[in-house]
């Protein structure tokens, strides 16, 4: 198990290594940084002591050697636009984007399982139909007009619920959070649903499914002819075999969710980290954008790390050929 | 056959599967008894309704497919009309199944034993203690060897053969009085199967449970039942003692279906076939289902239905045996 994990990093090495490539290429081809730095009006001594404060008389390989190495220690220099360090501005937004991931991502779990179970069992009953109905509107329909919908409704008519922002919050040490708050709270509803819309409506027809598939083989049939009770049957032994492709799809979800929350975020105003990158693009901020990315790499790097170790834990089949030399 | 009350008995079963294009009936007109400890054959050709009798019987019809006439009763009790949460504590505790491929019916994500005791904690009064050395217990009785470290694997872990054997200890580790076993050993090793029936009698005979034995294999038939009955085209064509359908079938697609073993005491140029095949469901002939292959038919097979009908040592579904004269 542990030379797997090990064998695993090392696999996200080159992965890693060639987003890096492509993050500080983007100093190199987006924009001169000199040019913005030095602004108008400057002498040509000036330029030149720039350029080597920079390192950027520097060969390439030096360079991108010198920008991994700081990036590894969460280095990635000074904002252009608002002249502070990334890795603080990015410190700063985490807790709200994660805050909303993670609830839109619970939101989608907790509703489409359950729903997608429902549908794979009853197939024709009349509230199938309609959970079916409603997922293809949560499939089709863009994010940003969920979005736009949701605060007509809820903010602008019924004024039940904020329609930007963040709501109050509170600091627990560096990090911020909405959940303590009742107007963090309901805050949160609007974006939550937004983001986890289509998620969730995803969930619950892979669910379905994978259902309708495994409720057909054997060992279910099996499972019955054994007496076992319904609720054994369908949530215990169905369930568990529906598992590995909806562990498969939930963690490239979770990566999407909180990698592309930047719809979500910038038409709730939501104060994280989607919007600070769609902010940085139209300054042209690269520091923060080629971290960004960075960001969101290591993100789907390590959610597919665990989605593979949740494999070994949900199906033995898999446990067996590497794990020989083990136990 | 004997005094004692019968402990299986299927009366007149009928199955049908409405279908876009009409109904279609699997079975039809079915009837049998199994005593307490008796073992039936029941063979076949493939499409027979021999594993649908047995779906049946179970309560697990594949919908849309329904018993549209007919009972089935279990120790004189009515299962056939039981409501599913009724039913389900009939299934395992009172009738054990075991289907046919070892390699599909274990859950492959649940350790044998787990399986095992969660059939056990359904059904008897135990906790999951007791059923845990209970399902030890089980996988020795079925020849499991080093139960107590095996209980722990998991399905992929086993062999063909020896998943059969934990199937079977699944089937009866309940303790149930019938087992409807469907075609237990089709899907293992030749020089595996003599083994898996010989552990099913065994264990029968050892329990007193009585046993469905579904299958096309004759050889196994004739080791392992008591009685066989022989399906065909949804019906039973013929039923009676094993020794007396073996050797002295009496109606004509039995006798068919027995010349066609080949004998190992003497060497045949050409084993008997029965020509043609059997009749699709929705395309059964009028009469007697078996009249357009039968070598024996006339006028009366192709117009009317025999219902079986006592030809000395067996019954037969067969007109040839009919003492009075022919209708029209």
């Amino acid at each position: 198990m542990f030379a797997f994990i090990i064998s695993r990093i090392l696999q996200a090495v080159p992965v890693m290594l060639t987003v890096a490539l492509i993050s500080f290429a983007m100093f190199a081809y987006v924009g001169d940084p000199v040019a913005i730095m030095l602004g108008q009006d400057f002498t040509e001594a000036q330029r030149d002591q720039l350029v080597r404060d920079l390192g950027l008389d520097q060969p390439f390989w030096v360079q991108f050697a010198t920008f991994i190495g700081h990036a590894a220690q969460g280095e990635f220099g000074l904002s252009y636009r608002l002249s502070r360090p990334v890795a603080e501005l990015i410190a700063e937004r985490a807790p709200a984007t994660l805050e909303l991931a993670f609830t839109a991502a619970a939101l989608a779990l907790l509703i489409g399982v359950p729903m997608g179970v429902y549908t794979g069992l009853y197939r024709n009953s009349w509230l199938s139909r309609f959970f079916l109905t409603f997922s293809l509107v949560g499939v089709s329909l863009p994010t940003f007009l969920i979005g736009i919908l949701l605060i007509l409704v809820f903010a602008v008519w019924l004024g039940w619920l904020p329609s930007f922002g963040r709501g109050d919050t509170v600091k627990l040490g560096w990090w911020t959070t909405g959940f303590l708050t009742v107007s963090g709270l309901k805050a949160l509803v609007l974006p939550a649903i937004t983001l986890g819309l289509f998620q969730l409506t995803l969930i619950m027809r892979l669910v379905r499914a994978e259902m309708m598939e495994v409720l057909r083989t054997d060992y279910i049939k099996f499972a019955r002819a054994r007496g076992l009770p319904n609720r054994a049957v369908h949530f215990g032994h169905a369930l568990k075999n529906t598992l590995v492709p909806v562990i498969t799809i939930v963690g490239l979800q979770l990566g999407a969710i909180i990698a592309f929350a930047i719809v979500t975020e910038t038409v709730f105003q939501w104060p994280g980290m989607g919007l600070l990158f769609i902010q940085s693009v139209g300054a042209a901020d690269i520091p923060v954008m080629s971290a960004y990315l960075m960001l969101i790499a290591l993100v789907f790097v390590t959610i597919n790390l665990i989605v593979d170790l949740l494999y070994y834990a949900v199906d033995p089949r898999l446990r067996i050929g590497r794990g020989k030399g083990g136990h | 056959m004997s005094n004692v009350a019968p402990l299986l008995q299927v009366k007149n079963l009928r199955v049908e599967f409405p279908t876009r294009r009409g109904t279609l009936v699997a079975l039809d007109d079915v009837s049998f008894d199994i005593s307490p400890g008796e073992v039936l054959g029941v063979v076949g050709e493939s499409g027979a309704g021999k594993s649908m009798t047995g779906a049946a019987i179970i309560g697990l019809l594949e919908p849309p497919g329904r018993i549209a006439k007919g009972e089935i009763l279990l120790g004189g009790r009515r299962i056939d009309n039981l409501r599913y949460e009724e039913m389900r504590r009939i299934r395992g505790k009172e009738i054990g199944a075991i289907f046919q491929d070892p390699l599909t019916t274990l859950n492959p994500l649940y350790t044998v034993g787990r399986q095992l005791a969660e059939t056990m904690t359904t059904h008897l009064p135990i906790g999951p203690g007791e059923a845990r050395k209970r399902a030890i217990e089980w996988l020795e009785m079925v020849g499991i060897p080093a139960a107590a470290q095996r209980i722990d694997s998991y399905p992929h872990e086993f062999s063909g053969g020896m998943r059969q054997r934990v199937v079977i200890a699944l089937a009866l580790c309940a303790e149930p009085k019938l087992i409807v076993a469907d075609e237990p050993t089709t899907a293992l090793d030749v020089s595996i199967q003599a083994q898996v029936i010989a552990l099913l009698k065994r264990l029968a005979r050892e329990k007193g449970t009585a046993m469905m034995l579904v299958t096309h294999d004759m050889g196994v038939i004739a080791e392992t039942a008591d009685r066989v009955a022989v399906m065909y085209a949804g019906r039973v064509a013929e039923i009676g003692p094993v020794r007396e359908v073996v050797k002295h079938a009496n109606h004509p697609y039995s006798a068919g279906l027995m010349a066609s073993i080949p004998p190992l005491d003497r060497r045949v140029e050409r084993l008997a076939q029965i020509d043609g095949a059997m009749p699709r469901l929705s395309a059964i002939p009028k009469g007697c289902a078996y009249n357009p292959r039968c070598p024996q038919v006339f006028d009366k097979c192709r117009t009317y239905r025999p219902d079986l009908i006592n030809a000395g040592t067996t019954q037969a579904a067969c007109w040839l045996y009919d003492t009075e004269a022919p209708r029209g």
